[in-house]
């Protein structure tokens, strides 16, 4: 077992990628996601990670550089922020469409305009349908532990879909924190090396990427899905066995005081930490608050959730996105969605806060709790809020 | 002469590879000019390949699902990307080679396909770093001179005065009224080893050239002029024909560039005028002689060019 040691997330993650044993790396360099690429690039010079590194000249060429790759056969890595998301966005549909594994760290930050180069989930939740798992870490250890799962879990043949990890630009991916590397003897135990079913050899000539028709689209769409959710039971099963190998436990929906809570909060991301302490304060207050956070956000943990939250009455859901002129945040329109057909469900409030880096105190999470009594009362008048704006 | 090709003797009539990378039933217009020449490529290429395609009709009419016409592994991503997919796939074979978990001394050529809009409009970018960064692949471009997939649009590469659906000819236009971009110059500028022009007219030329792309270490690049009866409102049967003028014409002349040098491979010493090409095709059929005159001087001039460019250097 690794001794636990100071190290900023970035590296650690950098070093997390080296112990996957990544054969191929195509990334371009867009803040807050440098620091990751950097250190790969380094490993990759001084020749302690026996891979590719090719520096494209876009993410738009990265994630197609990666996409060659993986389908020939090699683990692939890339990472991205914001503005190269969207550059690769139109890319990222066709990965899990051709069940590429890819894996991808996007730490995440603020879309442009304003140009921000500043933490928020805006980035990602217009990325919520292109059918790669994604996973929300809330400190370093745990995006160095969703590195390793999202490689067992993209490459699992019952799966072979790419994974995103979602770490929170600057706030998460630029911390130092006491983070344990594992021995790479429990790493290589976790994960097998990647032997895809099918790939681009000659010796087995096959097309990748056909035209699809009318009468068969919908067939190859059904497929996909019905694939991706029952990799549902793979992803939760390998975090079974991350606790035997490495021996920390994960779970799909996590909670904090949620026992006997009449209101929830529910967070992705690295605030959920500031959200504990907040929830602490409110219960030495004597108010019922708790806190639930979705680490997989695709595939949707729709009954892990449902089971988790129903007991409560409210349920406040802070997104670090705006939908503009939706009906709520993305993750408050998914969840009441996902609640509406339960009977006796909680109700949901929608807060939109922590846009391009503004920062969301313990204060914060105290007016949105009082808001959410509040609403328990009186209906909002309207479906969603934001929380912090100057007025 | 780069070493790597100093063994390699040419393809004749006599030593024709017997395989067909491509397979017959595709569904590609009569007459095509392009798929031919796609045909030509892989057939010099051989069946130890890995063929990356851009968007575009040679995709389209190669892989309707459950139906293929490679014979060979084949992958398709996106329309602006083919060389940043092929870029990941010889990363891919090199390190997998690096590693053991492919044969080492077993030789797999790199190919990727795109039109004239996937090459030197939305794929510019894409090529250049693929390019620059030297990876040991083929890059070929098969130019029939417009958008011809999604119905004949102008793109940089169509020729001055052709008529497309985004480039009519009406009271204040005359069709393109810009000249064709010269993409196999971009390609020179990135100092590869290996560019050269082809068609499939002549077709052992357009068979040694992609051979010898294949052949040299880095990256190649391979022009390829593809007859579109469909986009141009030729007839079928001239697209050899009309392959062959453009050669003839001066228009699309044949040279190779080697570690920057330029040979011309085939000399035109009597030039037909180019009015005997254009006459042919109905998008051309609008040009006034003032123009088709303009046409010809450019020609000539663009030769001239190419002409000092193969003595000076």
């Amino acid at each position: 077992m690794g001794k636990r040691i100071a190290k900023e997330v970035s590296i650690a993650v950098a070093e997390a990628v080296k112990q996957c044993k990544v054969d191929v790396i195509a990334a371009y360099p867009i803040t807050p996601q440098t620091h990751i690429v950097e250190h790969l690039s380094e490993l990759v010079a001084n020749g302690e990670l026996d891979a590719e590194y090719i520096t494209v000249e876009s993410e738009h060429s990265a994630i197609s550089a990666c996409l060659g790759s993986v389908a020939t056969g090699a683990r692939t890595f890339t990472s991205t922020s914001s503005q190269g998301l969207a550059l690769m966005h139109e890319i990222l549909f066709i990965a899990p469409a051709l069940r590429l594994p890819v894996v991808m760290v996007v730490a995440n930050r603020a879309l442009s305009a304003p140009i921000s180069i500043w933490n928020d989930h805006g980035d990602i939740m217009a990325e919520r349908d292109i059918g790669w798992i994604q996973t929300f870490a809330e400190n370093g250890q745990e995006a160095v532990d969703l590195v390793y799962h999202a490689f067992r879990v993209a490459e699992d043949r019952r799966v072979m879909f790419p994974a995103i990890v979602n770490i929170d630009g600057f706030t998460l991916s630029h911390m130092i924190e006491p983070i344990e590397l594992p021995d790479q003897e429990q790493v290589d135990r976790y994960l097998p090396p990647f032997k895809p079913r099918y790939k681009l050899d000659p010796r087995k000539p096959l097309s990748m990427g056909p035209v699809g028709i009318p009468e068969i689209y919908m067939e190859a769409k059904k497929a996909q899905d019905e694939a991706f959710k029952s990799a549902y039971r793979v992803i939760v099963k390998a975090w079974d066995e991350f606790e035997e190998v490495f021996g920390r436990r994960y779970h799909p929906v996590e909670t904090y005081r949620l026992e006997d809570a009449e209101v929830g909060l529910l967070i992705m991301g690295s605030l959920a930490e500031t959200a504990m302490s907040a929830v602490d304060r409110m219960r030495e207050a004597g108010k019922r608050v708790g806190l639930v956070r979705l680490r997989l956000w695709r595939p949707f943990p729709l009954r892990d959730f449902v089971r988790t939250v129903r007991g409560l009455k409210m349920l406040a859901v802070i997104d670090r996105a705006l939908s503009p002129g939706a009906t709520g945040g993305p993750v408050a329109t998914e969840v009441r969605s996902a609640l509406y057909q339960v009977p006796g469900r909680p109700r949901v409030a929608s807060f939109i806060a922590g846009l391009g880096g503004r920062d969301v105190t313990v204060e914060d999470f105290e007016e949105m709790a009082d808001r959410a009594y509040f609403y328990l009362k009186k209906k909002p008048k309207e479906p969603y809020e934001m929380i912090g704006v100057k007025e | 002469m780069r070493k790597e090709l100093a063994k390699f003797k040419g393809f004749s009539a006599k030593n024709l590879p017997k395989e067909e990378p491509f397979a017959p039933g595709h569904r590609a217009c009569q007459g095509c000019g392009e798929v031919l020449a796609l045909r030509l490529a892989l057939k010099a290429l051989g069946m130890n390949v890995i063929a990356i395609s851009a968007t575009g009709c040679m995709e389209i009419i190669s892989s309707p699902f459950p139906y293929t016409s490679w014979r060979v592994p084949w992958i398709h991503i996106a329309f602006e990307n083919a060389a940043a997919v092929a870029s990941g796939v010889e990363a891919a074979l090199k390190v997998l080679k690096r590693k053991g978990r492919f044969p080492k001394n077993r030789r797999v050529d790199v190919v990727a396909f795109a039109g004239d809009g996937g090459t030197a409009d939305i794929g510019l970018q894409a090529l250049s770093g693929a390019l620059e960064r030297g990876h040991d692949f083929v890059y070929i471009c098969l130019d029939n001179e417009a958008y011809m997939n999604t119905g004949v649009q102008r793109s940089s590469c169509t020729p001055y005065g052709a008529m497309t659906t985004t480039s009519p000819p009406g009271e204040k236009s005359f069709g393109q009224m810009t000249w064709k971009k010269n993409v196999p110059a971009i390609a020179v500028a990135h100092n590869i080893p290996y560019v050269a022009t082809a068609t499939p007219a002549f077709f052992l030329d357009l068979m040694n050239k992609v051979k010898k792309a294949a052949l040299v270490d880095g990256p190649a690049y391979v022009h390829i002029y593809s007859p579109c009866p469909t986009g141009w409102g030729s007839k079928g049967e001239d697209s050899i024909t009309l392959a062959k003028l453009a050669v003839e014409t001066r228009i699309f002349p044949l040279y190779e560039v080697i570690d920057g040098k330029y040979y011309i491979t085939r000399k035109v010493t009597k030039p037909k005028p180019v009015e005997e090409y254009l006459k042919r095709q109905r998008r051309f059929r609008h040009l006034t002689e003032a123009q088709i005159r303009e046409i010809q001087e450019r020609v000539d001039a663009e030769y001239e060019r190419l002409l000092r460019l193969a003595e000076c250097l």
